[in-house]
């Protein structure tokens, strides 16, 4: 076993531009169910959205870069209004099947033949980044950068670099916001509805900007994986909210940095695993096929995320007082 | 309307396909194969073909040619092979049309632009030019017929959903939880039976009851081990729906773990069609298992309408405590529950394991939201409201895939999974109190 490869692998996976995808998406999930109770089982289809914005607004339509990007964030506003308008009034689980149904339904739509020259169907869509001028937009003269298992080329640093301002951003934001006035009526919302409501302030408004603000942090989460990977439908699976929400409860949901750290350490988990689980394969410490290794690490998903909200609701950096609301 | 055919599994799954080359020989090496069956062979160039069907070359086709004022026809001779000679120079288009009078019965073209096809002489041959057929899409069948067919299989899909839904639904009506492992208790029946039926070779109508059997002792397993420990621990709700969330990932990927990401086939599911009327035909499996849905839901009804256990499970939906109250062991109901829910899952999946056909390690999760959608369309914990759902859903992705293309026949029932909450969040059969 080269335990130096797969320490280096591990590092690596520190930081990478999918952790400020996800840390992002992660945000969001934590702006709807952290703060405001929501909860949002689609977080991968607003990333969706925002991926598929971003890459058809500049392949169909011919935008710049910038211009694409808002285009999936005004995209991912107009999908929160659709999914908030039916559900916000309803239970909590209600909200959870239909979000994940309007998660699943885009995924379809995105992945149909039907609308293929648009979507580019199974294949999903490529070349975006260069055409719509954000690969030009790169700062950074072509070269190596870092050191160790941290060396960059100019290209992964320019979207390494564009994720970490677009995550500060987000992070900013979501601390400023919970911390104003606005950020104590929504935690007000999730603790109790009635009592709010009694004060005459407009519920449902609430409940929809919190959505529309998360979901925009999810949108931006898919864009900043769309700067570094094809959009593809096969990304935005049931499976990614599902991960998503394994990240948010582990970092701790009503928090602001929780989310963020949550996504490093369960990426740099599943890097380790990654490299760990098919090399005790190789090596005969386990007793199982390379192929059989790479599906544990999913089944350790799974029981890591029974085990944290059985054992610790709060997650790692949460407050258990901050989590009463979950009834 | 052709895709509309084409779009039914069953149908590709049977495909055939002919395969029709036309060559186009150019600059007078008009050296056409000796066994085809030949016309015009003294023009210069031609178009040639050889119509296989399956891999077996299909003799008395009929071939036209058609174009620039010069119409030509010949018959395949035994070897599949024709020939066609034509007047033409580069450039030139003509009209490759094949008679389907003349395929077999239940054969026709099945690719783009039906039966005619444009080809244009090249300057080099060959000029490849593919015609696809397959089995029974040539369309004479008659609306009428189609929709009957889609009806048919979509009661046989709703009873299908109906046998998992009913058990979800009981289960969120006794403790409250929405359960997403549920899927996995789907794909759990299904891999129970292929391992009995196949690696230990039991007999399949001794196989299927048994994996149903296994499916309850899971369901069973489940409560005592798991969901009645947390109950005891007082888990929230929405903690517990999380647990099932990651119940479900460990079980999906430990089946994949299992039985590998390939689709696997159960004993006998290529059988027989059995002609009912007009051109509307089930295979002997779908019979057979609507008949056992159809029995088993029927049983069902009986138990929670009649037995005590079943009017206690009913006590407990519309009110936990004052059921309690009533000296009713709301435990032993609910471990009840999960037995049934277990069983009845299993015994959903090996029917859908039947039904797409296959077993795959996902197969449940892909119809986790119909259930669900099933679920509340009917009025979340409602046994019999989640049936009518299930049918409902059921007949709905079958017909609207004679609308819509295939691959967005779960889009219909998803959107009326929204549809409903907008307008009647209880559902049909639903209460409005328990939509809070």
């Amino acid at each position: 076993m080269d335990w130096g490869s797969i320490l280096n692998n591990t590092l690596a996976g520190l930081l990478t531009p999918t952790i400020l995808a996800f840390a992002l998406a992660a945000l969001g999930l934590a702006m709807h169910f952290g703060f405001a109770g929501l909860l949002n089982f689609g977080i991968a289809g607003f990333m969706a959205v925002g991926a598929y914005g971003y890459a058809i607004s500049v392949l169909t339509f011919g935008l710049p870069w910038w211009a694409g990007m808002l285009m999936g964030i005004a995209a991912s506003v107009v999908f929160a209004l659709i999914m908030g308008i039916p559900t916000l009034r309803l239970r909590g689980d209600y909200l959870a099947i239909v979000t994940i149904a309007a998660a699943e339904i885009l995924r379809l739509l995105f992945l149909t033949t039907a609308f293929e020259p648009v979507t580019g169907s199974a294949d999903g869509l490529f070349g975006y980044n260069s055409a719509g001028g954000f690969a030009d937009a790169n700062p950074f003269p072509v070269g190596d950068y870092g050191w160790g298992p941290w060396t960059y080329n100019e290209q992964t640093l320019w979207m390494l670099t564009f994720g970490l301002i677009v995550l500060a951003a987000a992070t900013l934001l979501l601390w400023a916001l919970m911390r104003s006035p606005w950020g104590r009526v929504v935690k007000g919302i999730r603790e109790d509805e009635d009592a709010v409501r009694a004060l005459g302030k407009n519920v449902f408004a609430y409940k929809m900007q919190a959505l529309i603000i998360g979901g925009v942090f999810g949108a931006l989460g898919g864009i900043v994986l769309a700067t570094s990977t094809n959009v593809s439908p096969g990304v935005y699976v049931t499976s990614l909210t599902f991960f998503l929400w394994t990240a948010l409860l582990l970092g701790g949901a009503a928090t602001i940095f929780g989310p963020v750290l949550g996504s490093v350490l369960f990426w740099v988990l599943q890097a380790f695993l990654t490299n760990v689980l098919p090399a005790l394969a190789e090596s005969g410490i386990l007793p199982v096929s390379g192929i059989q290794a790479a599906t544990l690490r999913y089944v350790l998903v799974g029981i890591g995320l029974m085990l944290i909200v059985i054992y610790r609701p709060q997650g790692i950096f949460g407050d258990k007082r901050e989590m009463t609301f979950v009834k | 309307m052709q895709f509309l055919s084409a779009s039914n599994p069953k149908r590709l799954l049977s495909s055939l396909f002919l395969l029709l080359i036309a060559m186009v020989l150019g600059l007078g090496l008009g050296a056409t194969p000796a066994s085809a069956d030949s016309v015009g062979e003294d023009l210069e160039r031609g178009i040639t073909g050889n119509v296989k069907l399956d891999g077996e070359p299909l003799g008395g086709v009929r071939m036209i040619v058609d174009g620039g004022g010069y119409t030509a026809e010949t018959v395949t001779g035994a070897d599949g092979k024709w020939y066609i000679g034509v007047p033409g120079v580069e450039g030139d288009s003509y009209k490759v049309t094949l008679d389907q009078e003349t395929l077999p019965e239940g054969i026709a073209v099945t690719g783009e632009g039906g039966a005619t096809k444009e080809v244009v002489l090249g300057k080099t041959s060959p000029l490849v030019s593919n015609f696809f057929i397959g089995e029974g899409t040539r369309v004479t069948v008659s609306m009428f017929d189609q929709i009957v067919a889609r009806l048919i299989y979509g009661l046989n899909f709703g009873l299908m959903l109906g046998l998992a839904a009913v058990g979800l639904s009981l289960v969120f009506g006794t403790t409250g939880l929405s359960n997403f492992a549920h899927s996995e208790m789907v794909t759990f029946g299904a891999i129970a039976a292929l391992v009995l039926g196949t690696v230990l070779q039991l007999p399949m109508w001794l196989a299927i009851p048994a994996a149903v059997l296994l499916s309850g002792g899971m369901g069973w397993a489940l409560d005592a081990g798991l969901w009645k420990p947390l109950r005891k621990r007082g888990l929230a709700l929405v903690q517990l729906m999380i647990v099932s969330i990651g119940l479900s990932l460990t079980a999906r990927y430990l089946f994949q773990y299992f039985v590998g990401g390939g689709t696997e086939q159960l004993p006998g599911a290529d059988s027989t069609m059995v002609p009912l009327f007009g051109s509307v035909a089930l295979s002997m499996t779908d019979l057979v298992s609507m008949a056992i849905s159809i029995v088993v839901i029927m049983g069902f009804a009986w138990w929670l309408l009649k037995t005590k256990t079943g009017k206690a499970t009913r006590a407990i939906s519309d009110n936990p405590d004052l059921a309690a109250a009533s000296g009713i062991d709301v435990d032993k109901v609910i471990r009840t529950v999960w037995i049934i829910s277990g069983a009845l899952a299993g015994l959903a999946g090996v029917l859908w394991a039947y039904f797409r056909p296959g077993i795959k390690w996902d197969m449940g999760a892909q119809i986790l939201l119909l259930i669900f959608a099933a679920v509340t369309l009917g009025g979340l914990g409602t046994a019999f409201g989640a049936l009518i759902g299930s049918i409902v859903v059921g007949v709905l992705v079958e017909t609207s895939s004679l609308i819509v293309p295939a691959d967005l026949k779960y889009v219909g029932a998803l959107v009326v999974l929204i549809g409903i909450l907008l307008f009647r969040p209880q559902g049909l059969l639903g209460k409005k109190q328990r939509i809070g």
